[in-house]
C-alpha cells in the first residue's frame, strides 16, 4: 500500500528567482519552502493559520503558508523574509526598513516569530503612501494577526514606527 | 573595569541573522533526516492492553516502529528525577514509552521513524491500541479528595507535603489581635513558546559518537541524561542547544523522552533522526504550570502590621513529579515577598492529577506567592479601610535591614537571605508613575463614561541566580577574535550581546572581535542550565572573571615585551599600552601569538612566536604552573541567591453591559541591580508583563472532567495579541548585589510575577466584588457580580454608604 500521494512539479518564483520542485501534492507551502527549497527562514509555529510566524507573500498579499498546499502556487510568485533585502543596485543588497527597525528597537527577541511579522508589515507598508504619517490603527492593523510570547509587541509597534518615518524620510 | 559598554542599551549582535532568516533552529537542521512521530495517549488515565501495529507495516517510507518493549537497559527504567528532595516521599516519572499505564493525554506510546514526517504520521494513525479506561483525577480538589488515586501506589495522590516556618504560628496567631482566613485559586497555563520542543540525532558508526541538537535551556544535563540512558561514555555524546525558539522554563525540563529516544533511533538506525514537535502535542505533551488552591489564614493588628501568616497550598504537579518540587519551595519560600512576617508557616502539597507535568514556566512558583501575598494585603486593607498601598509600606522591610535573613531554605537549598533592596523606594516610585493619589478622580471619569474603574498594585521579591555555578571561557586568537563561549543556553535573552559587553569592557577590545557561543557542550562541558533568572548573573559574572584571567595573562606577556610593569598598563581597543607614552604598546593579537610559542609558523603573524625569534634563554618556553595560549576558564559558583524586586499597578476598565475588561495603564518599577543592557531588560520586563496580563484574563488549561484538554490549540487557548497587551510605563531603581562582581541581579521572570495579584486586585476594585479565582474571563466577572453569593468588598460596601459608585 502507498501513502505517498501523487507527485506534482511545480515552477515557482521564490524571492525573485525560479524554481522547480517536485511535492507531493499534499505538502503544505510552508514545509515546501523549508524543506525543499531549503528556506528555512519561514518559521513554522502552529500549524493552524493562528500565529502568524509562517507568513509569506504570494503574488505580494500575505498568506499564511501552513494553511496552503504548495501546489497552489504553481506559476506564482512567493517572498519569503529571505527576500525582504532589495538589490542595491551596487551588486549587493539593503534591508528592508523594517529589518533595520527591529533591530535598532529591538522588536525581537528569540526571533521565531520574527520573520511572519517582517513580511507582513513589509507588505503593509510597502503598498501604503510612505509619505502619509502612519496612524496607531494601521499599526495595530500590522502587527494585529501575529502572536509573538517574547516581546508584549511594544518594541514591534515601535518599529513599525520607525520604519515608516524612515520610508517617508527616503521618500 | 571600563564602563564603556557595560550598562548601555548596545544594539543585539543575533539580530543580523534573525531579522533575514538565518537563524538555525531545531528543525532547519537535518532536511535529509527521518522522522520520528508518535503515538501518544487519547486517554487521561488508562491500561495499555494491546498495541496492534501490523497496518503501519505496510506504508510505504516506515523505517522503524518502538514501543516499550523495545526498550532496553537504563533506556526500560522510568525517567530520572531530576531534583530529589526528602520531602518528596513519592515521587513517580513516566517511561521514555510508556509501559502498560498511561497517566495523561498525551503520554508517548509508539515512536515511529519514516522518510518524512507525513509518512511517519500515517503509519502512526494506523497504529491501533485497546486501553482499558482507568478513573481520571482531575484538578487539585480531587486530587485531595483521593476518591481515585492517579498511581496505584500512592493512594492519597500525595506526591509531596514541603512545610516551613519561621516560628510557632499557631499562638501568633492566637495571640493577633485579628485575624482572616480565606481560599483562593489560580489556574493552569504554560510557557508556550512560539517553537516548540524538538530534537536531532546524528550519528556517526565510524567514530562511534553521538551529536544531538535539542531546543532545551540545559544542553549539558541533556548531554550526561543521553549517556546514562543509552550507556555511552560522556566524550562520545555532544550536545547543542542551536537558537531557540523560546522557552520560558518548559525547555529546562529534561531529558524529554524525545531526547532520549530520537538519538536511541539515531544509533539503532545508522541514520540521522528528527523529531519536531507540532503545536497540539506541545499543549498536552509538555508541560503547564500554576494551579494552586492556597488557604490563607493571616494575623495583623489595628494598623495592618502583620503578626503572623500561615498559608496551606495545594499544589497540582501532573501526573509525573521528574522536576521535584522545586515550584511548590518557590512558592513557599517567595511568598513573603518584601515583608516583615514575625512568625510564618507555609505547608504545601504537591498533588498527582491525570493531566499533563508541571515543571517550571517563567516565574515557577512565584506568580501564585505573589498572588498569595498580595491578595492578603488586600484583604487587610480592605478590613480595616486602609489604603492598599499604606498597609504594605507599614508592613516593608527597610533598606537597614539587609542582609535580610527570611529563617527560610530556598529552591537551591541555601538560605533565603535578601542581600540588598529598597523596597519603600519601589513603592514611592510606583505610586508616582501610576499616580496611585489620583486613582478617584479617575474612577469619577470612567463612571462618567459608564465604566468601571479599579485599581491595584502587587509587590514581590524574586531570588534570582541561584548556583550551583557556571562557567565562562575566554580565549583571544592571534586574528584578534576573542572567542568567549559559556555552558547555559539561550531562548532570546540576547546573551550573545550582553556578555560581549561584558567581555568587551573586562577585557578593552571592541565589541565587534568577540564572539559568544552558548549551550554547546563542544565549546563549554560543563553547565547547569538557563531558568530562575540566572544567566546574567551567573554566567555573566564567571565570563567577566574569565575576561579578567585573560586580562591578567595578556598584561603580563606584554609587560614582558614592553618592558614595563603590568601595573603601568592598560588595554583599549584590542592595544595594550604603556599608561601615558604613546607607542609604546602591542597589539593584544599580538600578545595571543607570543602566548603560545611555536615550532612551525604556519602564517605570518605566527612567526613571531617561533623558536628561533624568541630569546629568553632563562626559563623554559611555557613556564611552570603557565599554559600556552591567550586564555582562561572560569568559575562563578555563589554563597546563595540574589534578590531582585519589583512593584507593579494595573488600571483596568470594565465594560458594565459585556464584562469585557480593559487594562488602561500598567506600571512597572523594577530593581534587578546593574543592568548589563538596560533595551534587554525592558524587553524582559515587556514580555512579562504580556505573559502577566495573559495569565490574568486569558490563559488557562481547560481540562474537562475526563481530563481532556479542550482548548488544545492557539485557536482555543487564549495567548494575548498586541491589542491585549497595554502601554507599560517603566521607571528603574538599582540596589546593587554585594554577592557578586558585577553587582547584578536577575531579570528575565520579573514581569510576569505580578500580574495577576496586581490585575485581580484592580478587577475588585473596580467591581466591588471579592476575586477569588484567577484568570477571570468577562463571562466570569458576569456570573460573580450577578451571583448572590459574590462577596462585596467592604471598600464596596463604604463607598456605598457615601454615595460613591461601586
Amino acid at each position: 500500500m502507498s501513502t505517498v500521494d501523487t507527485e506534482r512539479t511545480i515552477t515557482v518564483t521564490v524571492n525573485g528567482v525560479p524554481r522547480e520542485a517536485t511535492v507531493p501534492v499534499r505538502r503544505l507551502l510552508s514545509d515546501a519552502l523549508r524543506h525543499d527549497l531549503e528556506l528555512t527562514g519561514t518559521h513554522v509555529g502552529c500549524e493552524h493559520g493562528v500565529c502568524g510566524a509562517c507568513t509569506v507573500l504570494v503574488d505580494g498579499d500575505p498568506v499564511r503558508s501552513c494553511l496552503m498546499l504548495a501546489v497552489q502556487v504553481d506559476g506564482r510568485s512567493v517572498t519569503t523574509v529571505e527576500g525582504l533585502a532589495r538589490d542595491d543596485h551596487q551588486g549587493g543588497s539593503v534591508l528592508h526598513p523594517v529589518q533595520e527597525a527591529f533591530r535598532e528597537c529591538h522588536a525581537l527577541q528569540c526571533g521565531f516569530c520574527t520573520p511572519g511579522f517582517l513580511v507582513t508589515i513589509a507588505a503593509g507598508l510597502d503598498e501604503r503612501d510612505a509619505s502619509v504619517e502612519l496612524t496607531e490603527e494601521e499599526v495595530d492593523d500590522m502587527v494585529g494577526g501575529n502572536l509573538c510570547r517574547c516581546t508584549g509587541y511594544a518594541n514591534i509597534k515601535k518599529a513599525v514606527h520607525a520604519a515608516a518615518a524612515a520610508m517617508r524620510e527616503a521618500g | 573595569m571600563t564602563t564603556k559598554l557595560f550598562g548601555e542599551p548596545v544594539r543585539r549582535r543575533e539580530d543580523a541573522r534573525l531579522i533575514v532568516g538565518k537563524g538555525r533552529y531545531l528543525d532547519d537542521i537535518g532536511h535529509t533526516a527521518l522522522a520520528a512521530a508518535f503515538v501518544r495517549s487519547p486517554h487521561a488515565h488508562a491500561r495499555i492492553v494491546s498495541i496492534d501495529v501490523d497496518a503501519a507495516l505496510d506504508v510505504e517510507g516506515l523505517v522503524a516502529i518502538y514501543t516499550y518493549e523495545d526498550l532496553v537497559g537504563p533506556m526500560a527504567e522510568p525517567l530520572p528525577v531530576l531534583i530529589p528532595h526528602p520531602q518528596l516521599t513519592a515521587p513517580r516519572t513516566g517511561y521514555p514509552l510508556a509501559n502498560g499505564e498511561v497517566n495523561h493525554v498525551g503520554e508517548p506510546i509508539v515512536m515511529v521513524v519514516a522518510t518524512d514526517r507525513y509518512v511517519a504520521e500515517d503509519a502512526a494513525e494506523r497504529i491501533l491500541v485497546t486501553y482499558e479506561e482507568l478513573p481520571a483525577v482531575v484538578g487539585v480538589d480531587a486530587a485531595h479528595e483521593a476518591r481515585h488515586a492517579v498511581h496505584d501506589d500512592v493512594p492519597d495522590n500525595v506526591a509531596a507535603r514541603h512545610h516551613q516556618e519561621t516560628g510557632d504560628v499557631e499562638p501568633a496567631l492566637a495571640a493577633s489581635p485579628r485575624t482572616l482566613t480565606f481560599t483562593q485559586y489560580i489556574e493552569r497555563s504554560a510557557s508556550m513558546p512560539m517553537e516548540g520542543r524538538g530534537v536531532h540525532a546524528r550519528w556517526d558508526a565510524d567514530d562511534a559518537s553521538l551529536r544531538v541538537h535539542t531546543a532545551t535551556q540545559a544542553s549539558t544535563s541533556v548531554r550526561a541524561a543521553i549517556a546514562a540512558k543509552l550507556q555511552l561514555s560522556l566524550d562520545k555524546v555532544e550536545v547543542v542547544a542551536p537558537d531557540v525558539g523560546g522557552g520560558f522554563g518548559v525547555k529546562i525540563m529534561h531529558p524529554w523522552p524525545e531526547e532520549l529516544l530520537v538519538p536511541m533511533a539515531a544509533i539503532a538506525l545508522g541514520a540521522d533522526v528528527k523529531w519536531s514537535e507540532d503545536r497540539r502535542e506541545h499543549f498536552i505533551s509538555s508541560a503547564h504550570e500554576r494551579q494552586q488552591r492556597q488557604e490563607i489564614t493571616v494575623g495583623f493588628d489595628d494598623e495592618g502590621r502583620l503578626t503572623a501568616l500561615d498559608v496551606t497550598v495545594w499544589h497540582d504537579n501532573g501526573a509525573y513529579t521528574p522536576y521535584g518540587i522545586i515550584i511548590p519551595i518557590i512558592t513557599a519560600t517567595q511568598l513573603i515577598g518584601p515583608y516583615v512576617i514575625p512568625v510564618y508557616r507555609v505547608r504545601v502539597d504537591s498533588v498527582y492529577t491525570n493531566t499533563v507535568i508541571v515543571t517550571p514556566y517563567r516565574g515557577a512558583g512565584r506568580p501564585q506567592a505573589c498572588y498569595a501575598m498580595e491578595r492578603t494585603m488586600d484583604r487587610i486593607a480592605d478590613v480595616l479601610g486602609l489604603d492598599r498601598a499604606l498597609v504594605r509600606e507599614r508592613n516593608l522591610i527597610q533598606p537597614s535591614q539587609f542582609p535580610y535573613d527570611a529563617h527560610l531554605t530556598f529552591q537551591d537549598g541555601r538560605p533565603v537571605v535578601y542581600d540588598s533592596g529598597d523596597y519603600p523606594g519601589l513603592m514611592t516610585k510606583l505610586k508616582d508613575l501610576v499616580g496611585w493619589s489620583e486613582t478617584s478622580q479617575l474612577r469619577d471619569d470612567a463612571a462618567a463614561r459608564g465604566r468601571l474603574l479599579g485599581i491595584g498594585m502587587a509587590m514581590y521579591v524574586e531570588g534570582t541566580g541561584p548556583g550551583p555555578y557556571e562557567g565562562g571561557h575566554v580565549q583571544v586568537l592571534g586574528s584578534g577574535k576573542v572567542l568567549v563561549a559559556t555552558g547555559l543556553t539561550s531562548q532570546g535573552q540576547g546573551h550573545e550581546t550582553s556578555f560581549a559587553q561584558i567581555v568587551a569592557s573586562e577585557l578593552g577590545v571592541p565589541i565587534e572581535d568577540v564572539e559568544v557561543t552558548t549551550g554547546d557542550t563542544r565549546r563549554f562541558p560543563y553547565a547547569v542550565g538557563t531558568f530562575a533568572s540566572r544567566a546574567a548573573v551567573m554566567s555573566g559574572n564567571a565570563i567577566a572573571l574569565a575576561a579578567r584571567g585573560v586580562r591578567e595573562k595578556a598584561l603580563r606577556i606584554a609587560a614582558d615585551v614592553l618592558e614595563a610593569s603590568p601595573d603601568d598598563l592598560e588595554i583599549e581597543d584590542g592595544v595594550v599600552q604603556v599608561k601615558g607614552v604613546p607607542g609604546a604598546s602591542i597589539p593584544l593579537r599580538t600578545v595571543a601569538v607570543l602566548s603560545n610559542p611555536l615550532r612551525y609558523a604556519f602564517d605570518e603573524a605566527a612567526k613571531q612566536a617561533t623558536q628561533f625569534t624568541t630569546h629568553d634563554d632563562s626559563k623554559p618556553p611555557v613556564a611552570p604552573g603557565d599554559a600556552p595560549g591567550l586564555e582562561h576558564r572560569d568559575y562563578y559558583s555563589p554563597l546563595r541567591s540574589t534578590f531582585a524586586s519589583g512593584a507593579h499597578a494595573a488600571v483596568v476598565e470594565i465594560d458594565p453591559a459585556t464584562w469585557e475588561i480593559d487594562v488602561v495603564r500598567y506600571a512597572v518599577v523594577h530593581d534587578c541591580g546593574n543592568v548589563v543592557n538596560p533595551m534587554i531588560v525592558e524587553g524582559q520586563v515587556h514580555g512579562g508583563v504580556a505573559q502577566g496580563v495573559g495569565g490574568a484574563l486569558y490563559e488557562r488549561m481547560a481540562y474537562d472532567a475526563d481530563g481532556q484538554l479542550q482548548n488544545a490549540s492557539f485557536m482555543d487557548f487564549l495567548m494575548p495579541y498586541a491589542s491585549e497587551v497595554p502601554d507599560i510605563d517603566i521607571d528603574h531603581q538599582s540596589t546593587p548585589s554585594p554577592l557578586n562582581p558585577l553587582g547584578i541581579k536577575g531579570a528575565g521572570e520579573a514581569g510576569v510575577i505580578p500580574g495577576t495579584a496586581a490585575i485581580a486586585s484592580a478587577i475588585e476594585d473596580a467591581v466591588g466584588r471579592r476575586i477569588t479565582s484567577m484568570p477571570i474571563s468577562p463571562t466570569e466577572l458576569y456570573d460573580l457580580v450577578r451571583s448572590p453569593d459574590s462577596e462585596l468588598t467592604a471598600t464596596a460596601v463604604r463607598r456605598a454608604g457615601t454615595g460613591a459608585m461601586a
